[in-house]
């Protein structure tokens, strides 16, 4: 096995995979936490299939992909999130109208120039080769930035998380941090897309959080644990991915899965021992 | 100057009027509680207070220098959700958020007095527990000790002592007593009419339209509050 693990790392495009997909996980795991709680963890799914579209048409286009997809992301996760809060229309029903419709854009704009190929599939199930060197040194210091940018609001952010009507009311510009959350969101999934798979990355965001809640009753220990649990599951699941030839989204989101079945298994033990 | 005034103020949700005509001014260290039956505005004027909604006529002002980090608030129903993970440590202290301005992390002060409020509620030896295993009262009062955190000139409590057990409910009235002869301009929301003229410098009764505005001495004596009570105080 160390073997294989030092033949890994042996490749320099897995190296710049494995560095931009923890980092990916790191910021998608934490931002998650508030996505799960806030009841907003369709945005993530949303603004991935977004993303999609964006990036089709930055292909089509012959446009740098991020330059593109970065903006139109951000665009879609103010507009989002203005439906989701509003009453009136019914939030969900509005994001997987943009999602799908998005989706269709996307497969449209792809097969008119180029045809259905393994672009497509790429972009939809994420390839371990997509991270070329300029990409890694822009994905890693925008994930550099929304690390930052989450740790020193951390408490405003639990603070809207738990109650933004309190928030609200004692003068915190809750609406601000609103928009923080969704850009930050929307820069982490942007970045994660390619390596992840359009279909999947939202995975990354909700599957850590979900997973932390199973046993953990704070904030802060779930918002620890998601971290953690996110870059080791990634880790692990670049390894199946390596050393089985299955793809490095799916293999991530597989041990995800296992994680959260595991951690849902020990809380009725631990339930169990309480009593 | 007030600190706050309310001028010829209606609150509508979409179409439906809820509260009509309605000019009142909070002074500086009053007591005034809102009373009126159920649906009759009350949370709604308390929502209007903090800017959360906003009036369909009138205007609401802050005066004095009022300003929104300076308040206190304790909902009637909270908008946090079940499931969710959070200790009552970290719901007290998050109370203090909208003093710490810029700063990432809470000053040694801001985690005194998370402490301090913590025990005035009795809470201190719950702090590490999961804020949704407690029971309703103990709920309630860890918001009560986050809006305690949150206040500086001005606290607003919605409805504080439902769901308390008499003792606590006492022990409420006398903080909220201390805290208002501190300084502290105090708006409550009850249907504890009782303790409410006993406490209040002043009532404020709602029903879709204030009925009456004045003393709480200048209130026992109208003819909304005879109706109201219907002869259900000793005063
Ligand atoms: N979110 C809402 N949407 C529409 N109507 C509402 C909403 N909230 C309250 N109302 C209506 O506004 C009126 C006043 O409600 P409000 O909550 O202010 O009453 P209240 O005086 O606080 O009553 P209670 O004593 O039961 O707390 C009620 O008729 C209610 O139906
Ligand atoms: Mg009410």
């Amino acid at each position: 096995m160390l073997d294989l693990i030092a033949q890994m790392l042996s490749y320099p495009f897995l190296i710049r995979a494995l560095v931009v997909g923890v980092l990916i996980s790191l910021c998608a795991s934490l931002l998650g936490v508030s996505l799960v709680l806030k009841r907003y963890s369709m945005i993530g799914d949303g603004l991935s299939h977004v993303g999609f579209g964006a990036l089709a048409i930055a292909t089509v286009a012959n446009a740098a992909p991020l330059a593109v997809a970065i903006p139109v992301v951000v665009a879609a996760a103010f507009l989002l999130l203005r439906l989701s809060e509003n009453s009136k229309i019914k939030g969900d029903a509005a994001i997987a109208l943009i999602s799908t419709g998005a989706l269709a854009v996307g497969v449209m704009a792809i097969s008119l120039s180029t045809g259905m190929n393994v672009d497509v599939y790429n972009y939809m199930f994420g390839s371990i080769l997509a991270m070329k060197q300029d990409d890694v040194f822009l994905s890693v210091a925008l994930a550099v930035v929304v690390l930052v940018l989450y740790v020193v609001f951390y408490h405003k952010i639990f603070a809207i998380t738990f109650d933004e009507n309190f928030s609200r009311a004692t003068g915190v510009k809750a609406g601000w941090y609103n928009m923080l959350i969704a850009l930050l969101t929307a820069v982490t999934i942007v970045l994660g897309m390619r390596l992840m798979g359009a279909l999947l990355i939202s995975s990354l965001v909700i599957f850590p959080a979900l997973t932390s809640m199973r046993i953990f009753k704070s904030f802060r220990s779930v918002v620890f644990c998601s971290a953690i649990l996110s870059v080791l599951c990634f880790l692990i699941g670049i390894f199946i991915s390596y050393a089985w030839s299955t793809p490095a989204g799916a293999s991530v989101v597989c041990v995800n899965i296992a994680a959260f079945f595991a951690f849902w298994i020990l809380s009725f033990f631990l339930a169990r021992k309480k009593v | 100057m007030a600190l706050i005034t309310c001028e010829n103020v209606s609150l509508a949700y979409e179409n439906n009027i809820v509260l009509s005509d309605l000019s009142f001014a909070v002074q500086a260290g009053m007591y005034l509680c809102i009373v009126g039956e159920n649906g009759s505005g009350k949370s709604t004027l308390v929502k209007a207070l903090l800017s959360l909604k906003r009036p369909t006529q009138g205007s609401i002002h802050f005066g004095d220098g009022l300003r929104q980090n300076e308040i206190g608030y304790l909902p009637q129903q909270t908008g946090a959700q079940k499931d969710f993970s959070a200790s009552v440590w970290e719901v007290v202290q998050s109370g203090c958020i909208n003093q710490n301005g810029c700063s990432p992390f809470y000053s040694a002060r801001q985690k005194q007095m998370a402490q301090t409020n913590l025990e005035r509620m009795a809470l201190w030896d719950l702090r590490r527990r999961s804020y949704q295993e407690l029971s309703g009262g103990q709920q309630q009062r860890v918001l009560l000790a986050r809006a305690l955190c949150a206040t500086r000139k001005l606290l607003l409590l919605d409805e504080p002592v439902a769901g308390l057990d008499p003792m606590a409910a006492q022990e409420m009235y006398r903080l909220i007593q201390a805290l208002n002869r501190e300084g502290t301009t105090v708006i409550m929301v009850s249907h504890d009419i009782q303790s409410a003229v006993q406490y209040a410098s002043h009532i404020l009764h709602l029903h879709n339209k204030p009925l009456f505005f004045g003393k709480t001495a200048d209130y026992l004596q109208s003819d909304v509050a005879k109706r109201f009570l219907g002869g259900g105080l000793h005063a």
